[in-house]
């Protein structure tokens, strides 16, 4: 175009006519935001830099894993629980293992429920890091990505170990463990852990002194404990406003009341007490690992049911009793007594639970799953309103939330 | 009516005493406490229930359809107590043909979200919700999925 041609300046852009109300802007942030992750839109109304309304969008990953949940047997249903929470498989698989196990009324052996915890404990690690280098990402500080994403891999090479898969383990299965602890385990778990001490020590370095983290994050993306409890809000974010509740303390599952830990808190509320909050989490669940592999009990890794856990392959073979079970398993599933169970337990993003309704055959009647990212996320309107739009992003990347355990 | 194994459970009881036509029945099944409320005293419930009793947390709302049996619907709360560590589970029948109960929105805000979804994936209506839409499908979508004759596979009917 020729610069003779000007363009006349659209009405919308003209300057305000003295005296009337300061123009607000709607921004749409997502779905497709990096610091998103995942697929979360945000409406947002902005007075200048600040929010005045915020509205949440979701529900691009929903994929009907409930529905899902009445059509597939029980023992094949553990694999859709990996895929709702897809940083955090092993505490969604754990969580819908115990609801039908309680429906059950199974006896846990202890060389299982101890593995259960080293392995959660070991999501958790693999959770936090992922949430810990993107969210300094999003802030600015590239090089702490890197540095969590070479733990975590050493956290993964673990699950392939135990279950052959990277991500989606499927590894608990109701009635125990899939496979017998793979061998050499021990050294594999042990030299990681003895060394993950110091790699936390390396991102606090990078991190809980550094100017540019705290300004970013310092009393930014506050709110009050009793709001939070009234949203529903759970995990680290209540606990970095001072609540000291968890699940694995208040109601311990899975053997957690023979480990010793602490459940840090912190007073701020704020982006940075989380971070804080989560930091000391990942040295608490490094001494849990710890006294797993130390204490490991021996015996079976499956309770003593065979009307649910496949048999050996050995008795297979040589067993008329054991063939019949193998094939009723297989080719019709088991059969759980008519009941309705609520279990809830601590996963990495606050309370993850099951409501499991069975009406005694071999599909469940209704699986509910409440994740903690959903009521987690329904609070970003509180968090964000009337703070700046830079800082929404360290205000939800504090969150911590994954979008497929928001939307299932 | 309370069946007699629960007039001795401290929350049963005090439930009962605050409005015994709000409580229809109960049971206490593998440790845990599931209280019937009949579906037009479900807001006083809940306050008395929170400010209390001090179930100060709403974990969860959902709902379960039982089609073909009539009533068809439960719309189910999971509360929680902090201090005494304690889970009850609510519950409220609703007819098959237009449920609809009100919204405990205004005892605990986290409830938009979750009777959100229980409108969007069963179609109860939730009355004096602040914003009653879809939320996990599409706002123009048809039919409501959870629903036990919402098919999964094939034609829907």
């Amino acid at each position: 175009m020729s610069d003779t041609v000007t363009t006349p300046i659209p009405e919308t852009l003209a300057e305000p006519a003295a005296g009337s109300r300061p123009r607000s802007l709607s921004l749409n942030m997502g779905p497709q935001h990096p610091s998103t992750h995942g697929v979360l839109r945000l409406e947002l109304e902005l007075d200048g830099e600040t929010i005045v309304k915020c509205q949440p969008d979701i529900g691009y990953l929903h994929t009907g894993i409930e529905k899902e949940f009445e059509v597939k047997n029980y023992q094949q249903a553990v694999t859709l629980t990996d895929r709702i929470d897809y940083l955090a498989p092993l505490s969604n698989n754990l969580c819908y293992c115990l609801a039908v196990e309680k429906l059950l009324g199974l006896e846990i052996p202890p060389l299982a429920q101890w593995t259960r915890v080293m392995l959660t404990e070991l999501t958790r690690l693999n959770s936090h890091l992922v949430w810990l280098g993107t969210h300094a990402i999003d802030i600015g500080a590239m090089s702490v990505f890197l540095y969590c994403f070479r733990e975590r891999e050493d956290i993964l090479r673990i699950f392939e170990m135990y279950s052959g898969q990277r991500m989606m383990t499927s590894y608990f299965r109701i009635g125990g463990l899939a496979l017998e602890p793979p061998r050499g385990w021990q050294q594999r778990v042990r030299t990681f852990i003895d060394a993950f001490p110091s790699k936390v020590d390396e991102y606090e370095e990078l991190l809980t002194n550094n100017r540019i983290w705290i300004g970013r994050t310092r009393g930014v993306g506050y709110m009050p404990l009793e709001d939070m409890l009234d949203l529903g809000v759970t995990g680290p974010m209540l606990r970095a406003a001072g609540l000291k509740w968890d699940v694995r303390k208040s109601q311990p599952y899975s053997s957690y009341d023979k480990f010793d830990f602490e459940v840090p808190t912190q007073t701020a509320g704020d982006v940075y007490s989380r971070y804080q909050v989560r930091i000391e989490e990942m040295r608490q669940s490094a001494r849990i690992v710890k006294q797993a592999l130390e204490g490991m009990p021996e015996g079976r890794w499956t309770a003593d049911a065979p009307h649910v856990v496949l048999p050996d392959r050995e008795k297979m073979k040589t067993q008329m009793e054991a063939l019949i079970y193998h094939f009723k398993i297989v080719t019709e599933g088991f059969r759980v007594p008519a009941g309705e169970v609520y279990q809830v337990i601590e996963s990495p993003r606050g309370e993850v639970g099951y409501y499991v309704i069975s009406d005694g055959t071999t599909k469940a009647y209704r699986v509910h799953v409440r994740g903690p990212s959903f009521a987690n996320l329904g609070a970003v309107p509180r968090m964000v309103v009337g703070t700046l739009i830079a800082d929404v992003i360290a205000s939800i990347g504090s969150m911590d939330f994954v979008l497929g355990d928001c939307d299932r | 009516m309370l069946p007699e194994n629960l007039k001795e459970h401290a929350t049963a009881a005090a439930l009962e005493a605050f409005d015994s036509s709000a409580v229809l029945s109960g049971k206490f099944d593998r440790d845990e406490l599931t209280i019937e409320i009949a579906p037009a005293k479900i807001v006083s419930v809940c306050g008395f229930l929170k400010y209390d009793l001090g179930f100060v947390r709403l974990s969860t709302v959902t709902g379960v359809d039982w089609y073909p049996a009539e009533p068809r619907f439960e719309v189910v709360y999971h509360l929680h107590s902090l201090d005494r560590r304690e889970w009850l589970r609510l519950k409220c029948r609703l007819p098959g043909a237009d449920p609809e109960i009100d919204s405990v929105t205004e005892v605990w805000r986290g409830a938009n979200w979750f009777e959100r979804e229980t409108f969007d994936l069963f179609g109860v209506r939730f009355r004096n919700h602040p914003d009653l839409r879809r939320i996990m499908l599409p706002d123009d979508w048809e039919g409501y999925p959870l629903r036990k004759d919402y098919c999964v596979t094939g034609d829907r009917v």
